[in-house]
């Protein structure tokens, strides 16, 4: 009897436990929330596009044919940190949210970061640029995609400073990013023996730059470079074209720039400029396919930026440490630490791998705006001059000041 | 020393769309006693006017600076018969807050249709290439801006303060009634101011497309100074507005110069000093 009834018992265990694994395993629901400055002047190189990217992303990974329920819900940070983290908050605690992707802005980006770690969430940022996030604030839950101020600083800094632009000055937007880029870039410059020799500080989002251009030529530094981006970086190259900048001799460096930059700026005034990306609709037939399903659901038609094209091939490799996992355990370090063991492989960026600090290593390629006689075709901008391989064009992890990295 | 000129040239460029901005605001506040937050959007509409007159219509930058304001214009008309009117005698919040909402509106939709980058516009051929001053490079363009603005602005002054149709306007917005008594038609004389005010915006958005990016939120950035420009000069005072307006703008070029983060606050520092001394501004009367 008494035997009987502990085998009862038991049977009953097991059977209570068989269904509560059987449940993990079958939890097979996902809801993304693509965090952006979806109005800004940031709005175009991420905003809705980074929104559809994520949609195309889901549709794509055939996870929906296998039972799988994705959501995917975007919000507008408006670049201000404190509206970044009421909403990722709101996202894991009412929302049930597993995974932030895009967030440009380093300053919202780095906000958010410490939210999602706390909320043991999901995050692939994609459109901010500060290298911090896989270096000093790094996190178990975080993959930083796209690009960083140290590749940035690395590619286009390093090959300026090689053809002869040994002394600069920066414009620099006054905020994380550009203090990270400044940062990053002025190493490269001095280790290469060169040499920085003032910069201005100007508030996010400046119409007018004649003031600081003018300081910037009195300066007399060969290379003026723009630690800033989206509208600040059109404004100051459009402007230093009137202020006869170039034609002066001195050499602007965009130390970040966008295709969606590019076309607000117009070829005529950007011809010439090089700068790095680590993606482009025209690299090859993958991406051209990719570009043209993309662009054809765009209100304007316009291509993937690089953030977007980082929103889709992020998610995509999310979802494949989903499918190894069997399903969707609701624990970021868990899936990140997944998504980390497999060697990244998509059609927008190729064949890399996500260090353990959380940085995703893939090419990046220098290029350089066409003048307007060799553009072809509405978006065909870039003349491709470089590749730097991925293992140079990130920060190495002996170099890496990410403390999940001294275990 | 050299460096100072500079700033103080490129303070009065700035200063010449602050004051461009500021005075349709102080014309449309004088006689309609409207708070018209809309202008911002309507310079924006200026600009995107000259921007498909030229893409669209083939129209250059010269025709545009006609052809652009009177359209825009016309549109600022439509609205004050259709909206603004039923809000005269109302509390100036009513009107604040139509126009903001009308404001968010029309940039939400250029937004929509035109991202948030902007789109080019390049400076015309005959302004092209610059001069140097010695102490800096000017760009033609930009010394055009500055010339023609202030002729506008003194045009303006001279057309409401020493005209008789200026006359009937200032009688107008006093004693409407009278005004009306007299034969004159008052509706329609304020629909026109309007229109001046509106008209005044979408020229200095035509000035700005080939400076700035032509895009959706270009005055929506501007307008939170113009305000602060405005509230400095005193509500309501045509010349206080056009002086407070390139004073400002070559206060904010100095700031540039000597302590570039606070730029984009040393307007507003400007304000709140004026306010706690004077709170009908500078040149403004006392009510």
């Amino acid at each position: 009897m008494k035997t009987r009834i502990v085998a009862s018992l038991l049977l009953g265990t097991a059977m209570s436990l068989g269904s509560v694994s059987f449940a993990i395993a079958q939890d097979k629901t996902v809801k993304i929330g693509a965090l952006s400055d979806q109005s800004g002047l940031y709005a175009d190189l991420g905003g809705p596009g980074s929104t559809l990217a994520a949609q195309m992303a889901v549709e794509d990974s055939g996870l929906t044919a296998k039972g799988w329920k994705i959501d995917v819900i975007s919000g507008d940070h408006q670049n201000k940190p404190d509206i970044g983290t009421a909403i990722a908050r709101q996202w894991f605690d009412v929302d049930k949210v597993d995974v932030v992707v895009d967030v440009p802005n380093s300053g919202v980006a780095l906000a958010v970061n410490n939210v999602i770690k706390e909320k043991n969430g999901v995050y692939i940022n994609s459109g901010a640029a500060t290298s911090d996030l896989t270096n000093a604030q790094c996190t178990p839950n975080t993959v930083h995609w796209t690009y960083d101020t140290y590749m940035l600083a690395h590619s286009t800094g390093q090959s300026l400073v090689k053809a002869g632009g040994d002394t600069w000055f920066f414009l620099t937007a006054d905020y994380a990013f550009g203090a990270a880029l400044e940062r990053d870039t002025t190493a490269v410059v001095t280790a290469n023996g060169g040499k920085v020799v003032g910069g201005v500080k100007h508030p996010l989002n400046t119409s007018d730059f004649s003031s600081f251009l003018l300081q910037a030529q009195s300066s007399k530094a060969k290379i003026i470079g723009l630690a800033n981006a989206g509208g600040d970086t059109t404004n100051a190259i459009k402007q230093a074209a009137e202020f006869g900048i170039v034609k002066g001799g001195q050499k602007l460096a965009a130390l970040l720039l966008f295709l969606t930059d590019v076309k607000a700026i117009g070829l005529e005034t950007a011809q010439g400029l090089n700068f790095t990306e680590t993606f482009y609709w025209d690299m090859n037939d993958q991406t051209r396919a990719f570009s043209k399903k993309f662009a054809g659901r765009m209100k304007n038609g316009a291509p993937p930026t690089m953030v977007q094209a980082g929103v889709y091939a992020g998610l995509t490799h999310y979802f494949k440490a989903l499918d190894a996992l069997g399903g969707n355990p609701h624990d970021g370090v868990k899936v990140v630490e997944k998504m980390k063991s497999i060697p990244t492989d998509d059609p927008l960026f190729g064949k890399g791998e996500i260090q353990p600090n959380g940085r995703t290593i893939h090419s990046a390629y220098l290029f350089e705006v066409k003048k307007p006689s060799e553009s072809k075709a509405p978006w065909d901008f870039y003349k491709l001059v470089g590749t730097v391989p991925g293992d140079q064009a990130f920060t190495p992890l002996s170099e890496s000041k990410c403390a999940m990295l001294k275990k | 020393m050299q460096a100072l000129y500079a700033q103080l040239l490129v303070g009065l460029i700035n200063g010449s769309f602050y004051a461009l901005l500021s005075l349709g605001l102080a014309v449309i506040f004088g006689m309609l006693n409207i708070i018209n937050f809309a202008h911002g959007a309507l310079y924006m509409m200026g600009a995107f006017c000259a921007y498909f007159l030229l893409h669209v219509a083939g129209i250059g930058y010269w025709p545009a600076l006609i052809v652009a304001p009177i359209v825009v214009g016309i549109f600022g008309m439509i609205l004050e018969r259709t909206m603004l009117q039923w809000l005269s005698g109302l509390d100036h919040l009513y009107g604040l807050l139509l126009t903001f909402g009308l404001a968010l509106i029309v940039q939400g939709v250029f937004q929509n249709f035109f991202g948030s980058s902007g789109l080019p516009y390049a400076i015309p051929d005959e302004l092209k290439g610059g001069m140097n001053l010695g102490f800096m490079f000017l760009p033609i363009y930009r010394a055009w801006v500055v010339v023609f603005s202030l002729v506008v602005c003194l045009l303006t002054w001279y057309l409401i303060e020493r005209t008789r149709l200026g006359a009937y306007l200032r009688a107008a917005t006093e004693n409407p009634t009278l005004v009306r008594a007299f034969g004159i038609n008052v509706p329609r004389m304020i629909t026109l101011t309007y229109g001046l005010g509106v008209g005044l915006a979408a020229l200095a958005g035509v000035l700005s497309a080939p400076i700035n990016q032509v895009r959706p939120l270009m005055g929506a950035d501007l307008i939170i100074v113009v305000f602060a420009v405005v509230v400095i000069g005193g509500m309501g005072s045509i010349m206080g507005s056009i002086i407070t307006g390139f004073a400002l703008g070559v206060i904010e070029g100095l700031t540039k110069y000597f302590y570039p983060e606070a730029s984009n606050t040393v307007v507003f520092v400007l304000m709140v000093l004026v306010l706690l001394v004077k709170p009908s501004g500078l040149t403004g009367r006392a009510t």
